[in-house]
């Protein structure tokens, strides 16, 4: 492991003397801004104490400076590498508040995108994660295969990244035609690539050597410590918010919640590896379901947008058309709490409205944030090396940490 | 639901049922009473503490709402609870004895909105600067800050 860069050092006199190390915040293997303080005892880590902070951009507070429609571009800087799940939760949300029912087709189009996004997400995981532990090849050709991916997001929403797609009440656009061949295509070629990835990991003793018995958590702590999604379930835990408490859809889908039930880094490679799988199974159904046409979002005067052809035609289209782009629409006074299942686990949105059209208070539950918490229990008593393995296989974005 | 008042009726201040959620309204001093109740009771288990979210109704009083977010993985269902707090003496105690993963989510919420988690063994601010002045997301903080 290289050094990073303004080490510190300090000693504490003692019976056993340990070493503070300062790990991060500018270290490569740390996925962003996170510093990590390091309690040595030689090469063993007492304790590792994540500092985190540095890319808080205050983004619940803007968002009550914003109207409901606007916010959603801030939900895509959230977590940059799942920002149509971003996007989902928080319309999610905004429906449930309006009590708004989205059209089939939106539902199994949102279904597909968020899918490919955990398919990218955690393309971008195994590419980093394996980089970080020296297998410098994955990581090129899981970027490769993400780049196609991301061309269909750039098809689709005109982005390739800060989509913004999703839209309370359904989507922003049509999408364009010929884009289902597209991602036919991609998903045609993905399971020989995904063979590909396990041919020089899975039985790779290097690999194996580096994560079997690195970082164990057991799934009563898992529990406590709060930590979701397939952290949670390579601890042996079945719980899958897409199968508890089925959102968009997702109950007319068929898929398995895979799980291991060692709680170690390998157990958490494999869990993700095989929700790549499961991902592209619930592309392939979404694929058949998505009717060729019908509407795209949900009809409510005055809260969604009236078609282009009726605000050119009809007076109360036009009214509507106005108020909405100019001052919002307000939902109902209360308070909501929707939670879907982010490729990184359980992103839930907390929104509260005070009947103006600004949300009055916005908060992300954001799975990156608690799931770091369990770094310490995955690093306690390993080596400093190990710590790189264990930040890697919490698959944090410091973007979602912070906020 | 119906279980938690046959067991206490008296800590349950209020009930409020809207949009398929349930929240329960409870008094700060019954907070530890029934989040210890809730997180054990066999057929409950309320052992997932989902999220911790503030919300300041300034310049209302009470001002402050601390919702948490309980989740039963195995009914599965979702559970809310409310405590309301002044503004003059926003203390409230800690869960972190319960569900340990509150550590982070009260250092959020006391850094963010200056609510005091009694009993929180670290209570430090996490997100914003150690040296920061102020609690950013209360509502009488301007957004761009204090110049």
């Amino acid at each position: 492991m290289s050094q990073a860069p303004g080490v510190t050092i300090e000693t504490t006199t003692g019976p056993s003397p340990s070493m503070v190390l300062n790990m991060g915040p500018q270290h490569p293997s740390t996925h962003g801004v996170l510093r990590v303080v390091l309690e040595l005892d030689g090469e063993i880590v007492m304790k590792a104490d994540p500092v985190i902070g540095y890319l808080h951009t205050g983004i619940e507070k803007s968002c009550e400076s914003k109207t409901y429609t606007q916010a959603i571009t801030l939900t895509d800087r959230i977590d940059y590498l799942a920002p149509l799940s971003n996007n989902l939760g928080y319309c999610l949300a905004a429906e449930k508040l309006l009590g708004l029912e989205v059209p089939k087709r939106a539902q199994y189009i949102r279904v597909l995108l968020t899918e490919l996004t955990r398919i990218t997400s955690h393309l971008v995981w195994l590419g980093t994660h394996a980089i970080d532990l020296g297998a410098m090849s994955v990581f090129l050709y899981s970027f490769r295969e993400r780049e196609e991916i991301m061309k269909i997001y750039e098809f689709v929403s005109g982005q390739r990244m800060m989509t913004s797609y999703f839209r309370i009440g359904g989507l922003a656009l049509e999408p364009p035609t010929g884009w289902l061949d597209k991602v036919q295509r991609v998903m045609d070629s993905l399971p020989a690539h995904i063979d590909e990835y396990e041919d020089l990991l899975t039985g790779n003793r290097i690999w194996m050597a580096r994560t079997k018995g690195v970082g164990m958590m057991t799934a009563a702590q898992a529990i406590a410590l709060g930590a979701s999604g397939p952290l949670l379930r390579a601890s042996g835990v079945p719980y899958d918010i897409r199968k508890a408490f089925p959102y968009s859809s997702y109950d007319e889908f068929d898929f398995n919640v895979q799980t291991q039930t060692a709680g170690d880094c390998f157990a958490r490679y494999q869990v993700r590896v095989a929700e790549i799988r499961e991902s592209i199974k619930i592309v392939k159904q979404a694929m058949e379901k998505i009717p060729s046409e019908g509407p795209f979002r949900a009809e409510m005067p005055g809260i969604i947008p009236p078609s282009r052809e009726e605000m050119k035609t009809s007076i109360e289209g036009l009214i509507y058309h106005f108020k909405i782009w100019t001052e919002g629409f307000a939902p109902p006074a209360g308070e909501v709490y929707q939670a879907i299942e982010s490729p990184r686990g359980e992103l839930g949105v907390f929104m509260a409205s005070d009947g103006s059209p600004k949300p009055y208070r916005v908060h992300f539950r954001t799975p990156s944030f608690v799931n770091l918490q369990t770094l310490r229990t995955l690093c306690e008593g390993s080596l400093i090396a190990d710590v790189v393995a264990c930040i890697g296989t919490t698959d944090i974005v410091l973007g979602e940490v912070d906020r | 639901m119906r279980k938690l008042q046959e067991w206490d009726a008296r800590s349950v201040a209020e009930v409020i049922e809207s949009r398929g959620e349930t929240t329960v309204v409870i008094g700060r001093d019954d907070l530890l009473k029934v989040a210890g109740y809730l997180a054990t009771e066999p057929s409950l288990k309320f052992s997932f503490l989902s999220d911790i979210a503030t919300v300041d109704r300034f310049p209302m009083e009470p001002r402050f709402e601390v919702n948490y977010q309980l989740l039963s993985m195995d009914l599965p269902a979702r559970l809310r609870l409310k405590v309301k707090l002044s503004g003059s003496d926003p203390v409230i105690p800690s869960v972190f004895g319960i569900w340990p993963t509150a550590d982070w989510h009260e250092r959020e919420n006391f850094d963010l909105f200056g609510i005091r988690f009694e009993g929180h063994p670290n209570l430090r601010r996490i997100v914003m600067p150690d040296e920061w002045e102020g609690h950013p997301l209360r509502k009488d903080y301007p957004t761009e800050g204090y110049r």
